[in-house]
């Protein structure tokens, strides 16, 4: 651990706050430095509660712990009330209740354990666990002696947030679907091995060894055991056959369907007549493969799918209503759901818009990054309109609602969402559509063998035409796709990109342009220093220092961008006061400095303002630092390009890249020329994006997506395929093809394993397709008996399974997702 | 070689009991979580709880 870096949550400790650390924490009789007094209290409750091995178990380190503002230690209580908990506690006999909670902050195994035990310390919880891969806790308690509140404060403690789940009925159809495909796997594997048993002998010894009554009897053992898989194991297929059939179509299931059948009956009546061969060993085994592959991939798929939170997160569940204003401003907590047209709300400085809404008094500044792309704060004066959703940055404000519900901008950007994924394109079901008339052609050339060999050799005709249909299922065919896409699903999952939708790789492989959003994407999304303008005798270094010691205590992300990677200077500072909106005085050394805003600062400032001042960093941030009689410095602080970004163009090779952004023309354009993007497009808003894209689909362009935020999420959707920047809001990622969790680069990994994958599943096809049609001759022919096609089918089927796993092989072990530290 | 008779069918039925042993397994939710056992049982508490040792 270096000594630099945060002890709970890994991040940078400012160079003020070390030596002596500021916020020291004591582990293992050793301090260590912290970031945030935030950080600090969790991870002393942390170690006081005993559970100090926390940190030698996690994988990673913990999200930086904001401390937890009174506000949500209130509305935290209001979960106590009875039917505010009728949606997620269950109420059991006597005082018990159960509570279903999802919880914020967890990133490896350790914190599920630190949390199941910090829960399970409170007196009188008498269960607690979570669901690793889901996140999802139960709890359940005595509520005569503790409130749910007290739970929920106990997870805060620690450093994580926990919400009340809305335990949905989509939720409980997907475990139960979950359980059944598990349940059918283990059905089909289990007759596999014993049919597998019993058809061993057979195999090994020759014809006319063992006898007759022997014979019978296994075959009526493998019977009884493949009647299951058969008609439930099979279930899958069979509805999916309906399905399709019911569409007019003949999908991939039918073959499968008939296959297995045939084949079925065919061995019953070799059973029940004692004439013939039995194939029930390759009917299991044909039916757990097909199984086997469609569970893990739907495993890898629901992984992948499990960062999809729905939008209506960044509303918040109460609102402070003024019930009289003006004359009286008590403000009481009320559902949001509540809400009318007209309500006079009070919101606190870091809580979101309950709802579109007018300013009625008081000014401050609103980040509205993740629903209009706008990187810096807006401010909000009396008369503004709020969006709904958007977080309230410094000063408490009075709004009145404007707009409630389905009215609100947030609810116009999720229609749009909509309609734009409705829109998808549909390549799947092109490859589907051709599968189907191949299988089409399949069934028909199965049916013409049975008849020819029903006139010329009745005795043959069954026999070749299930060794027909088995030859050639097209279970290689079918595992084809599939398997290539698991594999490539699981390696790029390690490299920090989720994959969530079936058709992404194979968009991803055959894109031509590449349209990058900026902020947050490209960018750090967070200002950061960019240039120092000394006014006085003072070295850019020196006056830095002097900001960072009079935003020492601040924790807006203009003061930890002056702190950075500085040491704050070390002298007398007192009388120290936050004018909200505007900036910071202080008196350093007996005299009194002022930073923040230019015009803040000129009203202070007895000198006139310099004139260099004037169109500097005109697009960015500034703050200026003056005493009353001088001007210090002025420095201007912006979004900063994410290093990873260049290393990433520099690895994309073959694609058209574009840059859109909601920003003013200054810094996009700024962030193309550094990044040797060509085209570029600034200040466009979420229906112009929409409108490039579809520009460039129309001229037969594939177009990747990049991006984050909610006002992305439209373009997400129209792109051929699109990437959702991890960290961005979740209804973006919910959006997206794929998820980009890691750093920039694992997104050029992807690109490259997108197109090894088509590249192995052409292979596939390839081999499954020639295998299939040199096979099926020889088994018209009769010179393919029912059992070598079953073996032919397998190894044949495992031979494109083998080619799919070099795509995960291939990845370097020592890689992972998140730098461990 | 008769022992077959009973062999056979035995195997048959302990297949069977076996195939509803996982599918109670399922349906009581032994597979929800396949991760989260893995790292518990080694985040066990055998150890003496405090932060000095």
């Amino acid at each position: 651990m270096s000594a630099e870096s945060c002890f709970h949550c890994g991040e940078t400790v400012a160079h003020a706050d070390l030596n002596p650390p500021r916020y020291p924490i004591l582990y293992r009789q050793q301090t260590h430095p912290s970031c945030c007094a935030g950080c600090q209290a969790v991870a002393q409750t942390i170690i006081q509660s005993g559970l100090a091995s926390y940190y030698e178990q996690r994988e990673k380190p913990a999200d930086r712990a904001t401390p937890l503002p009174d506000e949500l230690l209130q509305q935290m209580q209001l979960y106590d009330a009875p039917e505010l908990q009728a949606s997620f506690v269950k109420v059991e006999s006597g005082n018990v209740r159960e509570a279903a909670l999802i919880l914020e902050g967890i990133s490896c195994a350790a914190c599920i354990w630190l949390n199941e035990r910090q829960l399970l310390r409170l007196p009188s919880v008498l269960e607690a666990s979570i669901n690793y891969t889901t996140h999802r806790a139960r709890v359940r308690w005595d509520n005569s002696r503790l409130q749910l509140s007290q739970i929920l404060a106990a997870v805060a403690a620690i450093g994580y947030r926990a919400h009340p789940y809305d335990a949905e009925l989509q939720d409980a159809l997907h475990q139960r679907e979950r359980r059944r495909a598990m349940t059918r796997l283990w059905v089909a594997g289990l007759s596999m091995m014993q049919v597998m048993m019993f058809a061993y002998p057979v195999y090994v010894s020759a014809p006319g060894d063992i006898s007759a009554n022997w014979l019978s009897l296994m075959q009526w053992g493998s019977l009884l055991l493949t009647l299951p898989v058969v008609l439930y194991a099979c279930q899958t297929f069979h509805t999916g056959m309906w399905r399709d059939l019911k569409r007019g179509r003949v999908g991939m299931d039918t073959p499968v369907v008939l296959g297995v059948w045939a084949a079925f009956l065919a061995s019953c009546y070799a059973t029940f007549t004692g004439r013939g061969e039995v194939y029930f060993d390759s009917v299991s085994m044909f039916v757990f493969l097909l199984l086997g592959g469609r569970y893990l991939e739907g495993m890898a798929r629901r992984k992948a799918g499990a960062a999809a939170e729905s939008l209506v997160k960044l509303i918040p569940a109460f609102a402070h209503r003024v019930n009289a204003w003006p004359t009286d401003r008590t403000a009481k907590e009320t559902p949001v759901s509540q809400l009318q047209l007209g309500d006079v709300l009070l919101v606190k400085p870091g809580e979101s818009y309950p709802a579109d809404a007018m300013v009625l008094e008081g000014q401050g500044q609103a980040d509205e990054a993740l629903l209009t792309g706008e990187s810096r704060p807006v401010v909000k004066k009396v008369g503004d309109k709020l969006i709904g959703g958007a977080v309230n940055l410094d000063a408490p404000l009075v709004v009145q609602v404007s707009q409630l519900g389905q009215e609100t901008r947030l609810a116009g950007i999720v229609r749009l969402l909509d309609r734009a994924l409705a829109e998808k394109p549909a390549l799947a079901q092109l490859a589907d559509r051709i599968a189907a008339w191949f299988v089409a052609a399949l069934l028909l050339v199965a049916a013409a063998g049975y008849l020819f060999w029903h006139w010329y050799d009745p005795v043959h005709a069954l026999p070749i035409m299930v060794a027909v249909l088995v030859i050639s299922c097209p279970c290689a065919l079918s595992l084809a796709t599939p398997a290539a896409l698991t594999a490539a699903t699981g390696r790029l999952a390690r490299a920090g990109l989720l994959v969530t939708r079936g058709h992404a790789l194979e968009a991803l492989a055959g894109a031509t342009d590449i349209v990058f959003d900026k902020t947050g994407t490209l960018t750090y999304g967070q200002p950061k220093l960019l240039a120092v303008l000394p006014f006085a005798d003072q070295t850019p270094g020196e006056l830095q220092a002097l900001a960072a010691l009079l935003e020492a205590a601040s924790e807006h992300p203009i003061a930890r961008a002056l702190r950075e990677g500085c040491v704050a200077a070390d002298l007398n500072v007192n009388n120290y006061v936050n004018h909200p909106g505007g900036g910071v005085e202080a008196v350093v050394a007996g005299q009194v400095l002022r930073l923040g805003r230019p015009d803040f600062v000129t009203a202070f400032c007895r000198v006139p303002r310099p004139p260099q001042l004037e169109g500097w960093h005109a697009e960015d941030t500034v703050v200026c630092l003056a005493s009353a009689g001088e001007w210090l410095a002025a420095f201007a602080l912006g979004d900063q390009v994410k290093p990873d970004a260049t290393a990433m163009l520099a690895e994309l090779t073959g694609l058209r890249s574009h840059l859109l952004s909601g920003d003013a023309p200054g810094p996009v354009q700024a962030v193309a020329q550094q990044l040797g993007l060509g085209t570029w497009r600034a200040a466009a808003l979420p229906a112009d994006k929409l409108a490039y894209v579809q520009q460039l689909q129309a001229q037969g362009r594939r177009v990747i997506m990049l991006g984050d935020g909610i006002n992305d999420a439209p373009v997400l959707a129209a792109a051929d395929v699109s990437i959702a920047v991890g960290g961005g809001a979740d209804a973006a990622q919910a959006a997206g093809d794929m998820v980009l969790v890691g750093n920039l680069t694992a997104f050029a990994e992807g690109l490259a394993v997108a197109r090894q994958t088509r590249r192995i599943i052409r292979q596939n096809l390839v081999w499954a397709l020639g295998y299939n049609l040199v096979a099926l001759p020889l088994a018209l022919v009769g010179w393919v008996t029912p059992w070598l096609a079953s073996l032919g089918m397998a190894s044949s089927s495992l031979l494109v399974v083998l080619n799919a796993v070099r795509l995960a092989g291939a990845n370097k072990p020592g890689q992972k997702r998140g730098e461990p530290r | 070689m008769e022992s077959l008779y009973l062999l056979i069918p035995l195997s048959v039925l302990i297949a069977a009991i076996i195939g509803g042993l996982f599918w109670w397994a399922g349906r009581s939710g032994q597979f929800d979580d396949l991760e989260g056992p893995g790292h518990r049982i080694l985040q066990d508490d055998d150890k003496p709880v405090g932060d000095d040792e």
